[in-house]
């Protein structure tokens, strides 16, 4: 034993706790965690006191930007691919499996058929830059948004179509695309909006 | 990072000699573990979306020709037309439209003093039968399915308005959405949204005509 014994603390500070604090943290997001999606162009939906929530799976989502481009998202990579083939059919187009790869790890789609295959055989940096300024032409003359639709449904019944649309987006461009899935007997779907504070009465 | 450490606590400091003997305790660091979980934790904040969208629910009538005969007329004084146009601008009027008269618009707004104190007042049974409802579900009364297939008895009642909502091609979508939010609020079961035909936006016209308003660009 030692006669003289200086009194010196430790500046360690147990860390252990702290650590199983974060972790459980970590876990928590993790678990709970969506990611959010990648979308070409921002949106502001409009609030709602509507409280229905979106289901998680089997969503096919049109977005509607405030100049009337359309795009879709698919939340399942196998009805991807096969609404691509459908709608290669239909315009008698075929795609290599590299395409068909790069179609599939899109997040958000709107190409005109006529640029799809430029499109795809772009580099995904650069195909993120250029796909605001495309969008799925939706009018009587070319109707492909008709097209994919028909198909996205073809390959899975069970898809439920829900619209995103700026607030800002002219009614003329809403009322087309409502138009559009009326002729193909789509007459149940949703609105998706932001949550408004419930209002006074 | 573990280190082995002396309890005279400097680290790589030389001792002043004496005692060679050495209390030994255990200590893992874990400042830097705490360091990445934090830095995971926000990336994992940042990236995610943890409230999901609210959506609304619309069934659009279907395509399909109805026979001579066989579509549900509306009664004339349950009906409600009501009219989006450009700049925020909505009208209203009750029960057949009268074409020729600009004085049966009713100007309002999408405020709670407008379009909704309207609505309400029209529909004053239904909105008072779902409160009731939906207190009795709070309550713990009712269970939230028997609150629901009633509220929806309640809403589609024969003395309930039925809302007919038309918009102008330069009305924007937050107009419609906010039209059908009040459908929502007003606890009103019975709404379509119709195209507008040309007579009205005439109507339109003729009103703003009439007051002396700027007129809308309406095709």
């Amino acid at each position: 034993m030692s006669k003289v014994k200086v009194a010196r603390k430790s500046t360690l500070i147990d860390m252990t706790a702290m650590s199983d604090v974060t972790v459980l943290l970590l876990t928590f997001f993790m678990l709970t965690s969506t990611f959010v999606k990648k979308e070409p162009v921002q949106v502001a939906t409009p609030a709602s006191v509507s409280e229905i929530k979106i289901p998680e799976t089997n969503i096919l989502q049109v977005l509607i930007d405030p100049q009337g481009k359309v795009f879709l998202s698919l939340d399942k990579q196998a009805d991807m691919v096969n609404t691509l083939k459908a709608v290669g059919e239909e315009y008698k187009m075929t795609f290599t499996d590299a395409e068909i790869r790069s179609f599939m790890i899109q997040k958000t789609f709107g190409v005109p058929m006529s640029n799809m295959k430029a499109f795809l055989a772009l580099k995904a940096a650069k195909q993120d830059e250029i796909l605001k300024d495309y969008g799925i032409p939706n009018d009587s003359l070319d109707n492909q948004f008709k097209v994919w639709i028909k198909s996205a449904r073809s390959s899975n019944a069970d898809l439920r179509i829900a619209i995103k649309a700026d607030m800002a987006t002219p009614y003329s461009v809403i009322k087309n695309v409502m138009n559009s899935l009326q002729d193909l007997n789509e007459n149940k779907y949703n609105l998706i909006t932001s949550l408004k504070e419930v209002a006074e009465k | 990072m573990a280190q082995l450490e002396s309890n005279d606590g400097g680290g790589g400091k030389k001792k002043k000699g004496g005692s060679k003997q050495k209390k030994m305790s255990m200590h893992v660091d874990f400042t830097p573990m705490v360091d990445m979980n934090m830095l995971l934790i926000t990336f994992f904040m940042l990236c995610t979306s943890l409230s999901k969208p609210q959506t609304m629910e619309i069934t659009m009538p279907s395509n399909d020709k109805v026979q001579q005969g066989q579509e549900s007329k509306v009664k004339a004084s349950k009906a409600i037309t009501i009219l989006l146009s450009g700049k925020d601008k909505i009208y209203y009027f009750t029960g057949e439209p009268k074409y020729n008269d600009p004085t049966s618009l009713n100007p309002t707004t999408y405020k709670s003093a407008g379009l909704r104190k309207f609505l309400l007042s029209r529909n004053v049974d239904a909105v008072k039968e779902v409160e009731k409802l939906k207190k009795d579900k709070s309550d713990k009364l009712i269970t939230k399915e028997t609150c629901d297939s009633l509220v929806k008895i309640a809403k589609g009642g024969k003395e309930t308005p039925t809302v007919i909502i038309k918009a102008a091609d330069d009305a924007n979508y937050k107009n419609l959405v906010d039209a059908l939010d009040e459908m929502q609020i007003c606890s009103i079961g019975k709404y379509a949204i119709v195209p507008i035909t040309k007579q009205d936006k005439d109507l339109i016209k003729s009103y703003e005509l009439a007051n002396n308003l700027p007129l809308s660009n309406l095709k």
